[in-house]
């Protein structure tokens, strides 16, 4: 009762604040600066905090707020576009968003998932908004009730969502799996800071791979060069099927999906630390497990984008929990939401514990915020969707220049390195690899977002846990198998049984023909040899460090043990069996009249030219060549084309004030910008 | 005819006498012109809400109201950015770079990264910030202004790695005699904190901004109990009371009130060195090497009108904490004081961390 007292007159004070033109007006300008940014591939929030900040000074707070969470909330909503027309991983949040949405797209219904996902965002963004009004009050005794185990234990559940998206071959699944971690360990160990396959002479590896770049790289790249190759439009036969109406019926009839999905989106958006890696895979993984028929996952499912799409957005508003009575950032763009908070006005909102007390009308206000951009946002997406969904009529030919442009760009974002690129390059050709051999791309994506938690928690949780045997064991007991702890894990062991269970009618990359031996044993090799040389890595590290080797040498193990099995099974096995899936023997990449070579030679070309005269000139002659040699357009068409790409790629640059990848040339004379 | 030549020849002059002007007063201006603050941090960092608090006040404060963007080039914990600016020069003066606590330790450890030369760069301001240790409530009662009562437990520390600023309080912590277990890995001390609050680690230190708004409630619930500031500097370079703490204790107190612990000697030379190096010259902002003198000034100037704002130190307080500001001449001096780390004071510090955690810088 003493709660409902303070709520609601603050509910009402919040609501007083927002329902000003002047404010409605912030918050438009915000979600339209938002879905600009975010529908570029690798430019989130963060790109467009940053953007805002340099206004954010003394601004009348509920403005700033306005303009801010109107940018930060359509994100995850804005990002979609690239998960289903492209296959391109927007963001963390949209990972799981590809499997499904990407295959619809192919099927000429992109407008249809595309509505699909947006009416799951907007109905996810309310029902955590609604949520959060009543939870936000009671949440701080539930925040502190997920320790170390217990955030252990939400990773373990996340991450036991690779058995249902291990593919035909469970081994090969968990195998791609302990890749993904073995490759998001390498660099600087967080505890103690030892190198893991990184030399300091290479300082590029010393900082790790960033996710933007390991993402782009599996999905986005293969499906560019598999598209390209085929020469053909995204939607096959440059068809557009059923229409976005569509989409929201589907969003309609499964709104217990949704409903369920944005609870879970808002209840792990609330745990700290956990970000939104894991939010849209659990939900991915309850999609699947709740719906009967599972035979159409990875086909087209549009269950498989209701279930992520309804979490990520939901996730943003309970993300807001940890952000603003703690004080502690749930991800990057929320870190700078903090700074920029306390710019705004005279300074007077403080973000933290004071904040319920003192500012609980300003508390509410965001919440709300949150959930009217999403609403602005949708709008604004379903009423674009049906134009954009155009976009897989063209011939792919023609995108497919801009795709490499802009995904060059964004890896380029993440570090300012040229190494940048060659990172994505590197990382494109292991998803190429996998993609063709039928390795769970999934798996290992989830494999390589988790593997900071998954190493950062165990390591804390058990030091925290022996130094509470030490006291005595029942402590140590109590600590490590709370309530908590105990109900995750039996959902995690319920939900690995059942995925490896469903898991062979789960083709999330579709139907593989198999063939002749040679080419997967090389692959298997491939990767045992890099397993091998990154477990012996590892132990070469002191044992004074040790956690920083335990996680590799112990994962990198059980990855190796997977490879060392299936070597046995495709000595023994005939040809033809599935265990030899080879893309290239039959379907679309096999007919495809361009050679894979011949088409990644065009991205290598661009890369290579970058690092030689910078970016910009490097574009300028791969475009012009692209469009006139590979494309066959005309002269005018190609000149058109071209100019239209730099030109957007200086006005992104100029309005992000981003620099481009310099080269050689940029090394011996100094050019202005924008060829600097 | 001669009033043509008359109009040309005044033209001239007048065009003559612009021209000479312009060098003759030599001022700066940086009208239409764009100054780069460049940090070597990611946005999401707290030198990254130092950059951003100041340049908005930079721009209005420099001649000619340029537009300060601030810019990021995170990378190996900022050695990157600062191997980066050494190679810069003076172009235009357009380019500002700030450096924080973590670009300090790894150059006065001599991490074998370390390609940047604090001596070649010209500073124009630094700022700093204090700190506060404090316990939970159980062993805080057991607390009485000495480490004396609290030697006999092991707490345990959420800490970001022993080579960075919490380097400060796991050798105060150890000078006291106190068994303190760092748990590595976390990401910033808000997560400590969390970790503190959660029961999970039982000691906590936070900077002075963070411990205002995140820690002090913790205090009025009860739930911990301040230990010891690290203090601050008076003009002699004595550690005094933090004022903005005044009512808790410095370490170098409860230090002198607990059996074994020394204000004198290698250790506390040596704790002392990287205290002042962390907290009181923590943020920096540079300009690069070869910077004509009229160029430094106009900064210096600038820098030294923000600080003066009437309303400066209402601002700064939420974002910076209400620490000195100093510029020019102060700030190189305060460079001097974070640098100048006697060679005994960093062997001790090395050897320590490679008894106590296994950790191997310099060589």
């Amino acid at each position: 009762m003493d709660i409902l007292a303070t709520a609601v007159p603050a509910l009402s004070e919040a609501w007083g604040l927002i329902l000003q033109p002047v404010v409605i007006g912030y918050l438009v300008l915000g979600v339209v600066m938002g879905l600009a940014v975010g529908v570029f591939p690798g430019l989130g929030g963060i790109a467009g905090l940053s953007l805002l900040l340099p206004f954010m000074f003394g601004m009348e707070p509920v403005y700033g707020l306005a303009l801010m969470i109107g940018m930060v909330a359509v994100v995850p909503t804005s990002d979609t576009f690239a998960s289903v027309l492209m296959g391109i991983p927007g963001s963390s949040a949209s990972q799981a968003t590809v499997l499904d949405g990407f295959p619809l797209a192919r099927k000429g219904e992109a407008a249809r998932a595309l509505a699909a996902a947006f009416a799951s965002s907007l109905f996810g963004g309310l029902v955590g908004a609604t949520f959060l009004t009543a939870f936000i009050l009671i949440a701080r005794p539930l925040v502190l009730a997920f320790g170390l185990p217990e955030m252990l234990m939400i990773t373990a559940l996340g991450l036991s969502m690779v058995a249902i998206l291990a593919g035909r071959i469970a081994l090969k699944g968990l195998a791609a799996a302990g890749l993904g971690i073995m490759i998001g360990t390498i660099g600087e160990a967080p505890a103690a800071g030892s190198l893991r396959m990184a030399t300091y002479d290479v300082p590029y590896l010393v900082d790790g791979l960033k996710l933007v770049i390991v993402g782009l790289g599996i999905f986005a790249v293969p499906e560019i060069v598999s598209l390209l190759r085929q020469d053909q439009s995204i939607a096959k036969g440059a068809k557009l099927g059923a229409g976005w109406l569509h989409g929201v019926r589907d969003w309609f009839a499964n709104i217990w999906l949704s409903i369920r999905c944005s609870l879970i989106g808002v209840t792990i958006g609330v745990i700290p630390g956990l970000g939104g890696s894991v939010v849209d895979w659990i939900a991915y993984g309850h999609t699947v497990q709740s719906t009967r028929d599972k035979s159409k996952f990875g086909k087209g499912e549009v269950r498989g984008i209701i279930g992520p799409e309804s979490s990520n957005n939901a996730k943003e508003g309970g993300g807001l929990v940890p952000t603003l009575l703690f004080g502690i950032p749930g991800s990057g763009s929320m870190a700078i939401f903090i700074g920029a908070v306390a710019l705004l006005g005279s300074g007077q909102i403080e973000v933290g514990p004071a904040m319920l007390k003192n500012n609980l009308d300003i508390t509410y206000s965001i919440v709300w915020l949150l959930a009217l951009a999403n609403v602005a946002g949708t709008i604004l997406c379903i009423a674009a969707s049906p134009g954009i969904a155009k976009l897989t009529t063209i011939r792919f030919t023609y995108l497919a220049p801009f795709l490499f442009m802009l995904i060059s760009f964004a890896a380029f974002q993440s570090g300012q390195n040229f190494e940048d690129l060659v990172a994505l390059f590197v990382a494109g050709l292991i998803g190429i690899f996998m993609r063709r051999f039928d390795w769970s791309r999934p798996a290992f994506l989830i494999g390589f977002v988790l593997s900071a938690p998954i190493e950062k928690f165990s390591n804390q949780a058990f030091q925290i846990a022996s130094f509470r045997f030490r006291e005595s064991f029942a402590d140590g007991m109590d600590y490590v198998f709370s309530p908590i702890v105990i109900v995750l894990l039996i959902i995690t062991v319920i939900s690995v049984i059942l995925g490896l269970r469903q898991a062979k009618l789960i083709m999330s990359e579709g139907n593989v023909a198999s063939g002749a031996k040679r080419a997967p044993l090389i692959m298997l090799l491939v990767i045992t040899a890099y397993l091998t040389i990154a477990v012996v890595d590892a132990s070469t590290i002191s044992h004074f460090n040790i956690t920083d080797k335990i996680v590799p040498m112990v994962i990198g193990g059980l990855a190796l043990l997977c490879c060392l099995v299936l070597l046995v099974q495709m000595i023994r096995k005939p040809e033809g069996n599935v265990i030899f899936a080879d893309r290239e023997l039959a379907g679309d990449d096999a007919k495809a009249p361009h050679g894979l070579w011949a088409t990644l030679a065009w991205f290598a070309g661009l890369i290579g030219l970058t690092g030689l005269l910078g970016f910009v000139l490097a574009l300028l002659i791969f475009l012009l060549t692209f469009f006139r040699i590979r494309a066959q357009a005309s002269w005018k068409m190609t000149l058109i084309l071209t100019g239209a790409g730099i030109a957007l790629m200086c006005l992104m640059a100029w309005l992000l004030n981003r620099d481009f990848p310099p080269g050689l040339l940029q090394e011996a004379v100094d050019l202005p910008w924008p060829l600097k | 005819m001669t009033i043509a030549k008359l109009a040309r020849h005044t033209t001239f002059a007048v065009a003559a006498a612009a021209a000479f002007a312009l060098p003759a007063k030599a001022e700066v201006d940086f009208s239409d012109e764009t100054i780069e603050w460049v940090i070597p941090f990611s946005e999401t960092g707290g030198s990254a809400r130092w950059a951003n608090f100041f340049a908005p006040l930079l721009a209005e404060a420099a001649p000619g109201e340029p537009t300060v963007v601030v810019k990021f080039m995170p990378g190996a914990g900022s050695t990157k950015g600062a191997n980066w600016f050494q190679d810069q020069e003076h172009d235009e003066g357009t380019l500002l770079f700030g450096t924080s606590g973590s670009t300090q330790f790894p150059y006065l450890l001599g991490d074998p990264r370390v390609r940047y030369e604090y001596k070649d760069w010209i500073p124009v301001m630094a700022s700093g910030t204090g700190g506060v240790a404090y316990l939970n409530a159980e062993d805080g009662a057991k607390f009485d202004g000495s480490a004396n009562g609290l030697k006999d437990k092991t707490f345990i520390y959420g800490s970001q790695g022993a080579t960075r600023l919490d380097l400060v309080p796991l050798l105060a912590w150890e000078m006291l005699g106190m068994e303190v277990e760092p748990v590595f890995g976390i990401q910033g001390r808000g997560d400590g904190r969390l970790m503190f609050e959660r029961g999970e680690a039982t000691i906590d230190y936070q900077t002075s901004a963070a411990y205002l708004s995140g820690s002090v409630p913790l205090v009025e619930a009860g739930t911990a109990v301040p230990m010891m500031s690290w203090g601050a500097l008076d003009e002699n370079g004595n550690i005094v009371r933090d004022p903005t703490f005044p009512d808790i204790p410095t370490f170098k107190e409860v230090c002198e009130a607990t059996e074994g612990c020394e204000t004198s000697g290698e250790a506390w030379e040596a704790w002392k060195a990287f205290f002042i190096s962390g907290f009181p010259v923590q943020k920096l902002a540079f300009l690069p090497q070869g910077t004509p003198q009229e160029v430094v000034d106009a900064y210096v100037a600038a820098f030294d009108a923000v600080r003066s704002r009437d309303d400066f130190d209402q601002l700064a307080a939420k974002q910076v904490g209400q620490y000195p500001v100093f510029v020019g001449d102060e700030a190189a001096q305060a460079l001097e004081l974070a640098i100048n780390v006697p060679d005994n004071a960093k062997v001790f510090v090395i050897q320590w961390l490679k008894d106590a955690y296994g950790v191997e810088v310099g060589n």
